[in-house]
């Protein structure tokens, strides 16, 4: 068994970097949360994948009767699924701002915190000054 | 005693979850802010004693034993960085009193910036793999808002770029901590620093520990790993921008002495070369970017990287006397870099603009902030008596005493370029006279009017001068750190037992056959 998800992990993998060398953001954020879901994959094989009681303790016993299935991967990989959630619905909401702000999806082209000459620069200022409101 | 241990991660997160709560009232979220920073401090500090004269401070969350549960360790590495955090912490939070609109504290900043402070804080103390991958999403989420808060078009570009490198390097980090539970079946850092070199496959330890270099590399901002740094750092408020550049990159930092000191020694031949060579090309490229810029921040991100570089170089040397110049370096970094950022804060406030060209007439108009940027800059170049001149002292020696000359010389013109930039911002800024089409004029230091930027600039230098002037009880901080990082027995045993350390001094043949 793990040696097909050790293939369709690195499968993800190489989509994930597909994606992510694209030159649109939002193909960015789609690897994002495939990598995501790939390292948790990873997680899940390093575990090792054995066909085993869940890991329950019969009421009054105080060890499992049978041979269980490793708790601990599942464990890891509902928190990373919980974080990778949140970084994914974070970074949707940057790159629709960006989108919103700048008008384009190709990072290569935003050049307003490093601007290249004066044109870039002078774009990034219009909002800094009017933002300017102090206690 | 345990709760002294906890404290710096719970009066953060109380005081977060406190200023959350009422996010209608800005006032009440200051003041709460500055609460817990001054509590912070109070309780690292007496962390920082507690361990000093007791040793190693372990917890274990809820009794669970260690492998089983999480552990909390706190040596003397771990709780320097947490006291430089809480120093840190106060001098942003009072920065912040003037320097943060009123549209961004409405939308949370105080209790943002406490809860940046709490994940830094449990990176710095938990003794678990899994558990410093779910403080570094802590600390990375409350940075991504902290950094884009306020939304203007810059901060936006410079988050877009920090937030994608930096997930990638988690998602790397997540890959990595699930191959080394894959490999050796235990995430506590303290069992893992006893199973890993009983590893059979040898080979994919040291691949694994090459995927945390990355990762931890990219959190760093080590060479060619940075290009995140310069184009982010830069753009939210100064006081943000401070606190970055003073604690973040040196969470990956810590986390690289961390891995390849307790975790990965087993084949130092390759993966402190690596980090030798990644050390040299982060000073040079670093100073050598900052060297092409003309624009305060832009100097002062480029100068974070290159000072990256001489950390790293501690670390790569992998030698008592190197780790010793690492920790002091980290020590004294902290302090003068987000100082240097006040500063240039500062430089804004009175002269309107973050432009050398557009700067200037400052020493004259005033005498009070040229001294307040001397004294960070000097010390940033390395110039004694102030701080930073023993670290780089210390690390030049003991990149003599191994022979490595190159990684040295290296460093030294680092140095001398580092001089050049800080020079560069005093004769644009301070020395020449006002520029035609200057923002607006000069009229003195404002002292009275600004009095909130004043105060941390004139604490951190103070810091910085005690620290030049009387080194030694830092130096010896730095020597009992270095000391337990090169011999993890005591780490291991204090989170483990007596004679949890014992297979792998057996496998050394170090202590052969001695019962525990």
């Amino acid at each position: 068994m793990e040696w097909i998800l050790a293939i369709v992990s690195g499968f993800i993998f190489a989509c994930t970097l597909y994606l992510m060398l694209s030159r649109n953001l939002l193909r960015f954020v789609f690897g994002l949360s495939l990598l995501t879901n790939a390292g948790n994959l990873v997680i899940f094989t390093a575990g090792r994948v054995t066909r085993a009681a869940p890991p329950l303790i019969e009421e009054g016993a105080t060890t499992a009767a049978a041979t269980t299935a490793n708790p601990l991967p599942q464990a890891l990989i509902l928190t990373a699924i919980v974080i990778g959630f949140g970084l994914l619905v974070f970074s949707i909401v940057l790159a629709y701002r960006n989108f919103e702000e700048m008008n384009t999806m190709d990072p290569d082209s935003i050049r307003v915190a490093e601007p290249l000459d004066e044109t870039d620069k002078d774009a990034g200022d219009v909002r800094i000054e009017g933002a300017e409101v102090r206690t | 005693m345990s709760w002294l241990l906890l404290s710096p991660m719970l009066i953060p997160f109380l005081g977060a979850s406190v200023a959350f709560l009422a996010w209608n009232r800005p006032r009440f979220g200051q003041v709460v802010g500055v609460v817990s920073a001054v509590l912070l401090l109070i309780t690292s500090v007496a962390l920082l004693l507690d361990v000093h004269a007791n040793g190693i401070r372990v917890v274990q969350a809820a009794n669970w034993e260690a492998p089983f549960g999480i552990s909390f360790v706190a040596d003397h590495l771990s709780a320097i960085m947490v006291v430089l955090t809480a120093i840190i912490g106060l001098a942003t939070i009072v920065y912040s009193l003037f320097d943060i609109n009123r549209e961004r504290t409405y939308y949370g900043y105080y209790p943002l910036l406490l809860t940046l402070l709490f994940g830094v804080n449990g990176a710095f103390l938990t003794g678990d793999l899994f558990n410093l991958y779910v403080w570094f999403e802590v600390l990375l989420l409350a940075s991504f808002v902290l950094m884009s808060l306020g939304g203007t078009r810059p901060q936006l570009d410079g988050t877009l770029k920090y937030v994608f490198i930096n997930l990638l390097a988690s998602a790397l980090l997540l890959v990595a901590i699930g191959l080394t539970y894959g490999m050796t079946g235990t995430l506590n850092m303290a069992d893992l620093a006893v199973k890993l070199p009983l590893v059979e496959n040898s080979g994919l330890v040291t691949a694994v520990a090459t995927m945390f270099l990355i990762a931890f590399g990219i959190k760093a901002g080590i060479f060619p790993l940075f290009a995140w740094l310069p184009a982010s750092y830069h753009t939210p408020p100064v006081a943000v921008s401070a606190i970055f550049a003073g604690l973040l990159t040196k969470v990956g930092v810590y986390t690289l002495i961390r891995a390849f000191t307790l975790l990965f020694t087993q084949d130092v031949g390759y993966t402190h070369q690596l980090l030798l060579w990644a050390a040299g090309l982060t000073m040079l490229t670093g100073v050598l970017g900052a060297a092409a810029q003309f624009e305060i921040r832009r100097i002062l991100s480029w100068h974070i990287i290159s000072q990256i570089g001489y950390m790293i170089m501690g670390l790569a040397l992998y030698t008592p006397l190197a780790l010793v110049g690492a920790v002091f370096y980290i020590t004294h970094h902290i302090i003068v870099k987000a100082n240097l950022f006040f500063v240039g804060g500062i430089i804004k406030r009175l002269t309107g603009s973050f432009e050398l060209e557009e700067t200037g007439g400052l020493y004259k108009a005033s005498p009070l902030l040229a001294v307040l940027f001397l004294i960070p800059a000097f010390s940033l170049a390395g110039f004694p008596p102030l701080s930073g001149f023993w670290p780089k002292y210390i690390l030049f020696r003991a990149g003599l005493e191994v022979e490595s000359y190159l990684i040295v010389a290296v460093a030294l013109i680092t140095g001398i370029l580092t001089t050049f930039s800080m020079t560069k911002i005093w004769a644009q800024a301070f020395w020449k006279g006002t520029p035609e089409g200057a923002a607006r004029p000069v009229r003195g230091s404002r002292f009275r009017e600004l009095r909130a930027l004043y105060l941390p600039v004139m604490f951190l230098a103070g810091i910085t001068i005690v620290i030049g002037v009387y080194a030694q009880p830092f130096l010896e901080l730095a020597q009992a750190s270095a000391a337990e990082l090169l011999d993890s027995r005591a780490y291991v045993e204090s989170v483990l037992g007596e004679g949890a350390y014992d297979p792998v001094l057996a496998l050394t043949g170090s202590e052969l056959g001695v019962a525990p």
